[in-house]
C-alpha cells in the first residue's frame, strides 16, 4: 500500500511549466533586448530622430508652417559673417571659461572648508546647496530684482560701505550686464561644485595630510601634493560635466537680460531661440544650435578617454 | 581643525563659511522679504533715506493674494507636478530596466550601448529645442502635458541609468544566483532579489529626477503656449512680466511658492540628494 502510493505520487515540479515568453525572457540575449527596448524606444525618437531632423533643418531655409527648401550649407556660411553670431559665440566661451574658474576656485575653498568638523556641518551642507537646487529661472528672478539699477539692494549696499557714488545699471550696460550673469551663473554653481569635491575630499585618508604634518609639511603643500592630486579625478569630472551645462546654458540669460542690451549677452542658445523661435527661423536656429555641436563633442571626448583612463588605472 | 589662535580659526574658517553662507543663501532671504513687502515700499529708490533693504514693518500678503486669486498659479502648479511624476516614474522603470541590462547581462554591444547612453547624458536641452518643437508639432503634443512627459525623460533615463548602474554594480552576484538556483526566472530575480536591494539608489535617481523635471525650462517654454498648460517657471516668467512691467511683489512670491515642493523633497532627503550629485559625478 504504502510503497504504491509513492510509487503513483507525482514527481516533485522542479519548476512550473513556463509560457513562450518566460523561456523567451530566459535567454540572456533576449532579456537584454527586452529592458533596454522601452529606452531605445524614447531616446530615439526624441534625441536620435530631432539629431537627425535637426542636421536636416540646418540645411534649409525652413520657417514655421513652410517646409522649406534645401539651400545646402548656407546658413553655416551665413552665420560666420554674422556679427551678432559672433559676439555670441565670443560670449559663450568668455561665459564658460570665467564662470568655470571661479565655480572651482570658489567651490574648492567651500569645500574644504565643509570638509572640516565643527557643529552644525550637515545643515550648513543641506542650506548650501540651495541655488543649486531651487528652480534656477524662479532664483534668477530674484538676482534680476536684486540687480534693478533704482531699487537694488546691491547698489544700496556698495554705495554705505562706500565703494560707489552714483547708481551702477547693471543690467543696461552691456559690459555689467556680462558681469552680472557670470556673477549669477556663479552663484548657482559653486554649491554643485562644493559639494561633488566635497565628496572626493572624504575618500581622501586623513592619514596621509597627518604624515605629511608630522614630516613638517605646511598646510599649502599638503593641499598642493597631497590633496589636489588625489582628489583631480573627481575634479576633472566635475569640470568637464559643468562645462558642457555653461556652454548649452540658456535660463539663466534669458530671465536676466534676454541676451541684451543690444545683444550684450547673447550665447548660443539664447541666440538660436530668438533665430528659431522668436522670428521663427527653422533652418537658422538650427543651424545656430548645432554649431554648439563640435565643441561639446569634443568636451564629451576628453570625458570618456579620461573616464575610461581612470578605470583601467 | 586649525591648529593655532583662535583669532586664526576666526580668519580663515569662521569668516569665509559665514561669508558664503550669507551669499548662497541672500538671494532666498530677499525673495522673501520682496513677497511680503508693500507696494509703496517696493518701489522706493534705494537712495531714498527710508529704504529699509532687509526688512519691512508692513508686511502684506497682497501680492501672494494676487497670485493665488488674479493669476493660473495653482494651475501652473498642479502641471508641473502632474507633469514632473510622470516623467520621473517613466524614467526610473526605464532606468532601471536598462541600468540592470547594461551592469548584469552579458549581450554584444553592451559596452557600446552604455557608452551611447552616456553621450545622450551629456546632451544639453539646447542643442536640440528646435528640430524636436518640430516633431513634437508634428506628433500632434504641441501645448499638451504629454510634450513634456514625453520629453524629460530623454534627459532624465540617462541619468537614472547611469546613477542605478552603480547601486546595481555593487550587490553581490550570489545573491541573484542563489534565487535563479531555487527556480526564479531571471525578471523574477530582478524584481524581487535586486530592485529591492538597490532602494536608496532608486530613491535617489527618482528625487533627482523629479528636481531636474521641476526645474527644466526651455522645452517647457517652446513646447506650450496656452496659459493654462504651463508650468511654474515658464508661467511666472511669461504672465508676470507684461511687455516691460513686472509685477515684482507677486513675481517673488510665485518664485517662493514655486521652490516650495522642491525645497521641501530636498529637505527629507538630503543624504539621497547628495549621493545623487556624487553618484552621477563619478560614473
Amino acid at each position: 500500500m504504502a510503497v504504491e502510493s509513492i510509487v503513483a505520487a507525482k514527481p516533485y515540479p522542479a519548476a512550473p511549466p513556463r509560457g513562450l515568453v518566460t523561456r523567451v525572457l530566459e535567454n540572456e540575449r533576449w532579456f537584454a533586448s527586452f529592458l533596454l527596448l522601452p529606452t531605445a524606444v524614447l531616446l530615439g525618437l526624441f534625441i536620435a530622430y530631432p539629431f537627425v531632423k535637426g542636421v536636416l533643418l540646418a540645411v534649409t531655409d525652413a520657417k514655421v508652417g513652410v517646409p522649406g527648401k534645401f539651400v545646402g550649407p548656407e546658413n553655416f556660411t551665413a552665420l560666420l559673417n554674422d556679427s551678432i553670431f559672433r559676439i555670441a559665440v565670443w560670449n559663450t566661451i568668455l561665459y564658460t571659461a570665467v564662470t568655470t574658474f571661479f565655480k572651482l576656485a570658489l567651490g574648492l575653498w567651500l569645500a574644504l572648508l565643509l570638509n572640516r568638523n565643527f557643529r552644525g556641518k550637515a545643515m550648513t551642507r543641506a542650506f548650501v546647496l540651495l541655488p543649486f537646487i531651487i528652480p534656477t529661472v524662479l532664483s534668477t528672478f530674484a538676482w534680476k530684482w536684486m540687480f534693478d539699477p533704482t531699487f537694488s539692494v546691491i547698489n544700496w549696499m556698495l554705495f554705505h560701505l562706500g565703494i560707489i557714488r552714483t547708481r551702477i545699471n547693471w543690467l543696461g550696460d552691456p559690459v555689467l550686464a556680462l558681469v552680472s550673469v557670470i556673477i549669477v551663473n556663479i552663484w548657482r554653481g559653486v554649491p554643485f561644485y562644493a559639494i561633488s569635491l566635497l565628496a572626493g575630499l572624504q575618500t581622501i585618508s586623513p592619514e596621509l595630510a597627518e604624515a605629511a604634518a608630522i614630516d613638517g609639511a605646511r598646510p599649502w603643500q599638503r593641499f598642493r601634493h597631497i590633496t589636489w592630486p588625489l582628489l583631480l579625478p573627481v575634479t576633472m569630472v566635475v569640470v568637464l560635466f559643468s562645462v558642457i551645462q555653461t556652454f548649452a546654458d540658456f535660463q539663466l540669460v534669458y530671465v536676466l537680460t534676454g541676451g541684451g542690451p543690444a545683444n550684450a549677452t547673447q550665447l548660443f542658445a539664447t541666440y538660436a531661440y530668438q533665430i528659431g523661435v522668436g522670428t521663427g527661423l527653422l533652418g537658422e536656429g538650427a543651424a545656430i544650435s548645432l554649431s554648439m555641436f563640435p565643441i561639446l563633442l569634443v568636451v564629451v571626448i576628453v570625458q570618456l578617454l579620461y573616464i575610461r583612463r581612470v578605470e583601467t588605472l | 581643525m586649525i591648529e593655532g589662535a583662535r583669532w586664526r580659526r576666526w580668519i580663515f574658517f569662521n569668516l569665509p563659511l559665514v561669508l558664503f553662507v550669507v551669499g548662497l543663501l541672500f538671494p532666498f532671504y530677499w525673495m522673501m522679504v520682496t513677497t511680503v513687502r508693500p507696494d509703496a515700499e517696493l518701489y522706493r529708490p534705494w537712495m531714498a533715506p527710508n529704504y529699509t533693504p532687509f526688512w519691512t514693518l508692513h508686511p502684506t500678503l497682497d501680492h501672494i493674494r494676487y497670485l493665488l486669486g488674479e493669476t493660473l498659479f495653482g494651475r501652473w502648479m498642479l502641471n508641473t507636478f502632474f507633469i514632473s511624476v510622470l516623467a520621473t516614474a517613466i524614467s526610473l522603470f526605464c532606468g532601471l530596466l536598462a541600468g540592470y541590462a547594461l551592469s548584469r547581462l552579458k549581450f554584444p554591444f553592451a559596452g557600446s550601448l552604455g557608452t551611447g547612453i552616456f553621450i545622450t547624458y551629456l546632451v544639453p536641452q539646447t542643442l536640440l529645442f528646435i528640430p524636436l518643437a518640430d516633431i513634437i508639432r508634428n506628433f500632434r503634443l504641441g501645448d499638451t502635458p504629454w510634450a513634456l512627459i514625453l520629453t524629460y525623460p530623454t534627459f532624465l533615463i540617462p541619468f537614472c541609468t547611469w546613477l542605478l548602474m552603480g547601486y546595481f554594480k555593487a550587490i553581490p552576484r550570489e545573491l541573484e544566483e542563489c534565487a535563479r538556483i531555487d527556480g526564479a526566472t531571471r525578471w523574477q530575480a530582478m524584481v524581487y532579489i535586486i530592485f529591492p536591494a538597490a532602494v536608496p539608489g532608486i530613491l535617489s535617481a527618482g528625487i533627482f529626477a523629479f528636481t531636474l523635471s521641476w526645474n527644466e525650462f526651455i522645452y517647457a517654454l517652446v513646447f506650450l503656449s496656452s496659459p493654462e498648460q504651463k508650468t511654474v517657471s515658464v508661467g511666472i516668467t511669461s504672465e508676470l512680466v507684461r511687455g516691460d512691467v513686472f509685477y515684482w511683489g507677486s513675481l517673488m512670491a510665485g518664485a517662493l511658492l514655486g521652490s516650495v515642493p522642491v525645497a521641501i523633497i530636498y529637505s527629507f532627503f538630503v543624504e539621497y540628494y547628495v549621493a545623487g550629485i556624487t553618484g552621477s559625478v563619478k560614473g
